[in-house]
């Protein structure tokens, strides 16, 4: 079953691939667009907070703004076309099939670059839900959204539904399950009419994490699960742990929103299961790296100067950033990280060093093989370096300082010194943030070059066929 | 096709179960929570204020959720579920870069202070990273008729004519005055822990049998939480806002009966050194044990230069006693 992966696809014209190709660069530039501008936003954040008079003094740069511009980007218009991008490319390739509607994809990107563009326009005028977070847009940006993601959806399952193998490879349980889910989620979030005071409360818990663990979680796996055996010439080492980690993952992720709001005015029964569950969500987290991390085993040679260094940082924030989250939930440890800058360390080392990474190493590693241009190793190696640095600046910065702003209260200190004792963590988290701004604009200009920046060189030209190989 | 329709149908099917019970039961359950005591809805002006907070993320830093956890008496009583009914959106937040806002309306009731701190919030706390709501205020000529100008030390204030509050500005400032906890009746709450206690030196100058012992850092460390962004750190107040206590008459009064009772009771619209200051002193009397107002008051008698004879927590509780008629 898993050798199909592996095998050539037949019955596909020039015209299926060109399409194929088409949509699944212009994805990629749209996202890496989305990128350089909302971590353009982030590093205007992370300076605030070192220089609060950086960019101040008028409301459409003020940070209770442009934080959610942020947060909505990255997540909503970076990583969702991001990963639709490459669930597209995956879906048709693992089934050997055509992407049944180009037009359909199209239509998707439309949707999600209005949704974005719109919500960061009301972000910025004031208009926001409600600062309920990752759902600030309002309702009819929303709207848009979920018809972005049901269009999706229904590309993703016809492509799927018209496959020629017999199977339907593992990926695309992920990314199928994954978008349909979310359509769920986001309908949840939308409807007004039976969240007031304490019920919303307990409806933003639940979708906060169930964005992160039914949206971005199971597309970023899902694209693991294709990308790691092609990276590393070998099938994955245990199918069925990857069906039994989609099971687990869908059944205990829902149920731990409410570590989000421990301590809050709650029921106590609903915090409990939150953190009974947050403990369970380990098997499925360890059981997802284990697979990859066995798939990868023995073939360091692999990692050399290849986009599987991007893979193998994704998969390692994974694992690192759920077990952290884990840790988190317990109320002791709450205690002190609760409502501190831990939270934004651990938000990061799973944002991005799980979810964004993994986009990259899916960029990097699939799409030159439907345009047939590689990025420059140079490039991609500064790209991935500062990146990686950058990140583990930022994540250590503000796991230290969280935990000192913890302290700090529970010594019933004046609030003000957790303020004073954050300044060098907070400079520390701007340089780190610095150096990951700069390697996204590499990763632009490396997606142009692997896409329209020039000419398909001669020798690298490959047919359709040898590209699906 | 039958294998699609398991995983994509089967998984969504489950999903969507899961979602009814974690998220929309629960949701539509506690929206019918019932208020609490004394819980009330907000006025109009009020509300246009809380929305002049959600336009501009202000929950962003502020959590509005008082826990069950002693590190957070500083912010009042723990936040209970009846508190929350006229909160829509909910705005519990989920970090604390700035302090709880639950009951500001109690801590900081000082209606000078807060249009001083939105317009620039480094004018009376010089350390704060807080972002200015300038944007939410007018320099113009001259102020209004009826309309007070926004007090602002000279660093801090328009080189040409005054500073007055926008309409949103006014709704702004209304709601944050409006977050009071109601208490909760038969709840009595514990009191504030203190830092825990380094070994402290009387600050007392000269021989230390002779002056009653305070403890210095307590002192310090319960001025800088409770009078400093009026007072300022260095005791020299805010001119035109708040009186210096550095050299205050009241302080260096060997009698502490006027300081006391201001500590205890509030002030405004008193003339002080020759000067009516706008800004309102807030009572403490509900806030401060005797023995924590003894050590401030000690800490501004012995700061600064100040030199003055000490207080005992006794004399507090006779001048708090005094209250009581
Ligand atoms: C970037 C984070 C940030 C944002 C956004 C922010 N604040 Fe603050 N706020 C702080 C910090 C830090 C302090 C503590 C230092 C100080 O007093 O300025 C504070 C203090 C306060 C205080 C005094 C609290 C006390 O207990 O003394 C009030 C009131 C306040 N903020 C209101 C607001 C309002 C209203 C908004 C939105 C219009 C807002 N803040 C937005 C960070 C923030
Ligand atoms: C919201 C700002 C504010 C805070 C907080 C505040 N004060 Fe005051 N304080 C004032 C103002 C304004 C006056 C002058 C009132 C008047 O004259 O009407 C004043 C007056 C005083 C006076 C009397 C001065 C005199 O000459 O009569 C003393 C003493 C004093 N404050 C001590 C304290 C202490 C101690 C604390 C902390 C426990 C504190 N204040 C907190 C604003 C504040
Ligand atoms: C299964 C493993 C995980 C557990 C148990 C977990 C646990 C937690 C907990 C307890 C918090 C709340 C922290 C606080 O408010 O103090 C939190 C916040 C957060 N987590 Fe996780 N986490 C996990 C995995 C992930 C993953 C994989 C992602 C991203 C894809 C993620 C993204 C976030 C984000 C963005 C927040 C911040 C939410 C906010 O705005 O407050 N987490 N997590
Ligand atoms: C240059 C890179 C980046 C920088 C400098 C940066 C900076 C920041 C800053 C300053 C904040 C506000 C923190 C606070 O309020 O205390 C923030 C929040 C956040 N960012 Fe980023 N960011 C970057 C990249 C990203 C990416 C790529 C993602 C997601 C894919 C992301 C997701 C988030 C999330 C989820 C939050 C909210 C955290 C929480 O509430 O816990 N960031 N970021």
């Amino acid at each position: 079953m898993q050798a199909m992966v592996t095998s050539s696809s037949s019955g596909l014209t020039a015209a299926d691939e060109g399409a194929l190709r088409t949509v699944f660069n212009v994805y990629t530039l749209c996202a890496a667009l989305w990128l350089v501008f909302a971590t353009f936003i982030g590093i205007v954040l992370a300076f605030k907070f070192v220089y609060p008079e950086f960019w101040a003094h008028a409301g459409w740069l003020t940070f209770g703004r442009l934080r959610p511009i942020h947060t909505n980007d990255t997540f909503y218009a970076w990583a969702s076309i991001g990963l639709v991008g490459l669930a597209y490319y995956i879906a048709a390739r693992s089934s050997r099939a055509r992407l049944y509607s180009a037009k359909l994809a199209w239509v998707g990107l439309a949707l999600f670059n209005i949704a974005a563009i719109a919500g960061t326009v009301t972000l910025d005028l004031g208009i926001n839900d409600g600062t309920l977070e990752y759902r600030e847009w309002v309702w009819p940006i929303r709207l848009v959204f979920l018809a972005a993601l049901v269009v999706t959806a229904w590309n993703l399952i016809a492509t799927v539904a018209h496959r020629n193998t017999k199977d339907i490879y593992l990926s695309n349980w992920y990314t199928i399950g994954g978008v349909l889910w979310t359509c769920i989620i986001a309908i949840v979030a939308i409807i007004p009419w039976y969240q007031y005071g304490l019920g919303q409360v307990a409806v933003s818990g639940f979708f906060m994490h169930n964005a992160v663990g039914l949206w971005f979680t199971p597309m970023a796996l899902g694209i693991l699960y294709y990308a790691i055996p092609k990276l590393f010439s070998r099938p994955i080492y245990s199918y069925a742990l990857g069906v039994f980690a989609f099971w687990t993952n869908l059944i205990f992720y829902p149920i731990i929103g409410s570590h989000h709001f421990l301590f809050s005015p709650l029921p106590w029964w609903l915090q409990t299961i939150a953190i009974v569950f947050s403990v369970a969500m380990l098997v499925p987290v360890w059981a997802g790296s284990a697979n990859y991390l066995l798939t990868m085993r023995g073939r360091p040679q692999r990692l050399y100067r290849s986009p599987a260094m991007f893979v193998l940082v994704g998969v390692l924030g994974y694992l690192i950033g759920s077990s952290q989250g884990t840790a988190e939930a317990f109320r002791s440890l709450q205690e002190v990280w609760h409502l501190t800058n831990f939270t934004v360390g651990h938000s990061h080392l799973t944002m991005y060093g799980f979810i964004t990474f993994v986009i990259w190493g899916g960029v990097y590693g699939l799409l030159p093989r439907i345009t047939g241009k590689q990025a420059n190793n140079l490039l991609m190696g500064i790209h991935f370096w500062w990146a990686t640095i950058g990140m583990i600046i930022y994540v250590l910065a503000l796991s230290i300082g969280g935990t000192i702003q913890g302290l700090d209260w529970i010594h019933g200190l004046p609030f003000i010194d957790s303020v004073v004792n954050m300044a060098p963590y907070w400079l520390w988290r701007a340089i780190g943030g610095g150096m990951m701004f700069l390697s996204h604009l590499l990763f632009l200009w490396n997606v142009w070059f692997m896409t329209y920046g020039r000419k398909q060189p001669k020798a690298l030209a490959v047919t359709a066929t040898e590209a699906a190989a | 096709m039958k294998a699609l329709i398991l995983i994509a149908g089967g998984s969504t099917l489950v999903y969507a179960i899961l979602a009814v019970l974690m998220g929309v039961l629960p949701g539509i359950e506690l929206s019918k929570t019932p208020p609490g005591p004394g819980v009330e809805s907000l006025t109009p002006l009020a509300a246009k204020g809380r929305a002049v907070y959600v336009a501009n993320g202000c929950s962003y830093c502020h959590t509005q959720q008082v826990r069950p956890l002693p590190e957070d008496r500083v912010f009042g009583r723990p936040t209970a579920a009846g508190d929350l009914v006229y909160q829509t959106p909910e705005l519990l937040g989920s970090e604390r870069n700035g302090p709880d806002l639950s009951n500001i309306g109690n801590r900081q009731p000082s209606k000078v202070w807060q249009y001083m701190h939105l317009y620039d919030p480094r004018s009376v706390q010089p350390l704060s990273i807080m972002p200015d709501f300038s944007f939410l205020f007018r320099v113009v000529a001259e102020a209004p008729p009826g309309v007070t100008p926004v007090a602002l030390p000279p660093a801090y204030a328009p080189k040409h004519g005054v500073v007055i509050p926008t309409q949103k500005a006014v709704a702004l400032v209304a709601y944050l005055l409006s977050l009071k906890q109601p208490p909760i009746p038969g709840y009595v709450p514990p009191a504030v822990p203190m830092p825990s206690a380094v070994p402290s030196t009387p600050a007392a100058g000269g021989a230390p049998a002779a002056a009653p012992a305070f403890d210095a850092t307590e002192g310090a460390q319960l001025f800088s939480q409770n009078c400093a962004v009026c007072h300022q750190a260095n005791g020299e107040g805010i001119t035109g806002a708040f009186p210096p206590l550095k050299g205050n008459a009241a302080v260096l009064n060997d009698d502490p009966t006027q300081q006391l009772h201001v500590i205890l009771e509030g002030l405004s619209n008193t003339n002080v050194g020759g000067t009516v200051y706008p800004g309102a002193m807030p009572p403490f009397k509900t806030v401060l044990s005797d023995s924590q107002i003894a050590n401030i008051v000690d800490h501004e008698r012995t700061s600064w230069g100040n030199n003055a004879k000490l207080v005992t927590p006794a004399e507090v509780a006779t001048e708090r006693a005094k209250l009581k008629h």
